[in-house]
């Protein structure tokens, strides 16, 4: 300890912790803070999961289980899922990758962490109060008229926590657009860049529409006169097209952060140039661009024209092409590569596999006859899950495992990360794949009880669970343990050529000594006859 | 190169590059204003198509005799911000406050127009729930009318509130000297607000007050 240079992580005071603008000291507050959320949103899954092991469990009260489904999906969408790789990882690595000393706005982004986490203790506020009962997507009127329960604490937390998600996407965009190294052209940038900027747009326009209905419906349960209620001439529909302007964004922004971490890891992986990057820059954008206009297709059912649903079928079709041309340029990648199966890419080809089930899927439910016969059940259930976990949270595992070495300056035990990876995968397709059964059988989502005929699919869904939950406790051991007993990594454990691995690990308070002057494309790796990699970057006065 | 003597904040590597940052970061804060406001507009909208005719009736009980002034007052800000901008550009320092001034005084004349057509509002009995009342047909979408009426300008106000204290900030420093020609980002930005702000009120004051107005 006595002779390690000095780096981010030197000064060890609250104080330094709590006013940093160090953009990877937000990064790692970020990811305890969210850790925090993702444990007690997790330990309400645990309890439906429990409850639904007997087709008419007394464990919890109906109610109860109204608000723990709640409380689970609030919680992750809004405290774990937008911030997970955007706000821990893109924080930690985009200035690095683009050769920058900090984002544009360091204090803005320190304000986006106190300004997220209270929105996350109004939230949690709600729920020790005695919780709310609406689900995540708050729909009228319930939520304005009928539910009992802290629906207005409840949607100021995630009111808040949106201010958060805006300002961070701000800070990225500018950082991107204004802090480039010198020779960091566009399409020099990592992939991981693309997709976090393709994020950030949709962060920075999509939110405050969401901010501006909750805000609607907070004066409307207040007051009592609103917009959304069908007595005053309202309309609810109306309160579903806004929400789903901000959420159907909302769900890509909960999978392009994960697309941009598994280009990083198949092309490092395998050693290999990533096929097609412009393509895949692109449909990073496309995504974003198209995204925006296929809302429509979560309202099939809710009394929407006929035409209307016809053209966001069309749409929602056509946004899966962007997703198949992504998994189509992995695959390519990897061919002929020279491929390590080491964790991260573990995590990255169950991506592409369970990314691709949740995407065909979603397609099943574009169809509109199809989801007249899916909508509201399981089947949903699952494939979202599919995308969500399946997709974003094994991408998150994936480039937590890959940026470790620089984030901590230690390495993770390597076998024990291969099977964590491994658990994760068995428990993560026990746990949902009986749920697409489930929903095609007809069970619907958001009960607490059912035909005991379906007993044999929610037992084997709740095993699953218990596999998924030791597949996440393992990397959160390991990775502590790994804090003072893990091996010193090297700067570039990986070979790899970003400009991230050109600095120390942990790398300077500043990033680099000086900045470095970018002369190639960022995945110039060597084939494996020659293992020496050719960095993206050359020192100034070289 | 960067000059000298030009500060930048340690993350930047020249001051230009500071400035195209700043600049760039309040465009992108206003794109999120217009959606912010762009989804009440949309509310409205969906109202003004429902129910033409309460929507209609609604709207005349406004005063224009309020609106219309304080569409001056706020043109009128716009202006001297315009020229507050100019003169810091120009680095003359009591040109800068002095229409700075003017401006927040703009600002303020507009809230307490504002102030009393809330309180005509009230006295008329126009204000949703506290104690509505309507004569005419179709009460309850008379009554949505105003539910915008109020959000919508109230969120309006609370904007030109932070922008009269933002601008008075940004008047002490040109005060103390801190805006110099070389280094108006401050004056340039905060301009970029206000004249956002204004033009909120632009289409607010014929979508809620001048349709269908004879």
């Amino acid at each position: 300890m006595s002779h390690e240079p000095e780096n981010y992580l030197t000064e060890h005071s609250v104080r330094s912790w709590l006013l940093t603008t160090d953009h990877k000291r937000i990064g790692i507050l970020y990811l305890l803070s969210i850790v925090v959320y993702f444990a007690i949103a997790a330990a309400a899954a645990a309890m439906m999961r429990l409850q639904l092991l007997q087709p008419n469990n007394d464990l919890v009260l109906p109610e109860t289980y109204n608000k723990l489904f709640t409380l689970h999906g609030v919680l992750m969408v809004w405290f774990f899922l937008i911030p997970s790789i955007p706000a821990v990882l893109g924080n930690f690595v985009i200035p690095m990758m683009i050769g920058a000393r900090d984002v544009a706005f360091p204090k803005l982004n320190l304000l986006s962490w106190y300004l997220f986490n209270i929105g996350g203790s109004c939230a949690l506020y709600a729920v020790i109060c005695g919780g709310v009962d609406t689900g995540w997507t708050f729909y009228t009127p319930y939520s304005t008229t009928y539910a009992n329960g802290h629906v207005v604490t409840m949607i100021m937390g995630v009111f808040i926590a949106g201010f958060a998600s805006i300002l961070t996407g701000l800070n990225f965009i500018i950082t991107i657009h204004k802090m480039r190294a010198p020779g960091m052209t566009w399409f020099r940038l990592p992939l991981f860049i693309w997709s976090l900027y393709s994020t950030s747009i949709i962060l920075v326009l999509a939110t405050p529409v969401l901010a501006i209905t909750l805000l609607a419906i907070a004066v409307e349960r207040l007051w009592g006169v609103g917009i959304f209620d069908p007595n005053l001439g309202g309309d609810p529909v109306l309160f579903q097209h806004m929400f789903w302007f901000y959420s159907h964004p909302a769900v890509y922004i909960m999978i392009l952060p994960g697309m941009g971490v598994v280009s990083e890891l198949i092309t490092c992986f395998s050693r290999k140039r990533i096929f097609g990057y412009h393509f895949v820059a692109f449909s990073s954008l496309a995504i974003a661009i198209v995204g925006f206009l296929v809302w429509g297709h979560h309202m099939f059912v809710s009394s929407q024209s006929v035409y209307a649903g016809m053209v966001f079928s069309i749409l929602s079709f056509i946004v899966a092409v962007p997703s198949a041309i992504k998994v189509f340029n992995w695959t390519a990648t990897l061919y002929k590569g020279s491929i390590s199966y080491d964790t991260p890419m573990l995590y990255a080809f169950g991506f592409i596999g369970l990314f691709t089930i949740g995407g065909l899927t979603g397609l099943f439910l574009a169809a509109i006859a199809v989801d007249v016969h899916l909508h509201d059940t399981y089947f949903v259930v699952a494939h979202f899950h599919y995308i969500m976990v399946g997709g974003m949270v094994l991408s998150f595992m994936g480039g937590l495992h890959y940026w470790w070495p620089k984030i901590s300056g230690r390495l993770y035990p390597e076998m024990m990360g291969r099977v964590a990876a491994a658990v994760t995968f068995i428990g993560f397709n026990l746990t949902f794949f009986p749920q697409f059964l489930l929903g095609y059988l007809g069970q619907p989502r958001r009960y607490h009880a059912y035909p005991p005929e379906f007993q044999v699919f929610h037992v084997l869904s709740t095993a699953g669970a218990s596999i998924l939950g030791v597949g996440y406790l393992m990397p959160l051991i390991y990775f502590l343990w790994s804090l003072k007993w893990g091996k010193r990594a090297s700067d570039n454990p990986w070979q790899a050529t970003g400009l991230e691995w050109q600095t120390t690990s942990p790398p300077l308070r500043e990033n680099f000594e000086e900045i470095p002057i970018v002369t190639k494309e960022p995945y110039d790796y060597r084939p494996e006859d020659d293992p020496e990699h050719e960095p993206q970057a050359q020192p100034q006065h070289a | 190169m960067p000059e000298p003597d030009a500060a930048h904040a340690h993350q930047f590597e020249s001051f230009e590059q500071q400035r195209d940052a700043d600049t760039t970061g309040m465009w992108t804060f206003l794109a999120t204003e217009v959606l912010f406001f762009g989804g009440l507009i949309v509310c409205y909208t969906f109202g003004r198509f429902s129910f033409p005719a309460a929507f209609e009736a609604a709207s005349h009980h406004l005063y224009v005799g309020y609106g219309g002034p304080n569409t001056a007052i706020l043109l009128c800000s716009s202006f001297t911000m315009a020229l507050a901008v100019r003169s810091a550009q120009l680095g003359r320092r009591k040109a800068l406050v002095g229409f700075l001034i003017a401006t927040v005084l703009f600002g303020i004349g507009f809230l307490v127009v504002k102030g009393f057509e809330y309180h005509t509002d009230y006295v008329e009995r126009l204000v949703p729930k506290w104690h509505f009342h309507w004569d005419g047909p179709d009460a309850g979408h008379a009554e949505l009318f105003f539910w915008l009426y109020f959000v919508l300008t109230g969120l309006h106000a609370v904007h030109v509130t932070i922008g009269v204290v933002l601008l008075s900030v940004v008047a002490c420093l040109g005060w103390k000297g801190k805006i110099t020609a070389e280094n108006h980002m401050t004056a340039e930005i905060s301009g970029l607000y206000w004249h956002f702000v204004d033009i909120v009120w632009v289409f607010l004051f014929p979508l809620l007050y001048l349709i269908g107005h004879r």
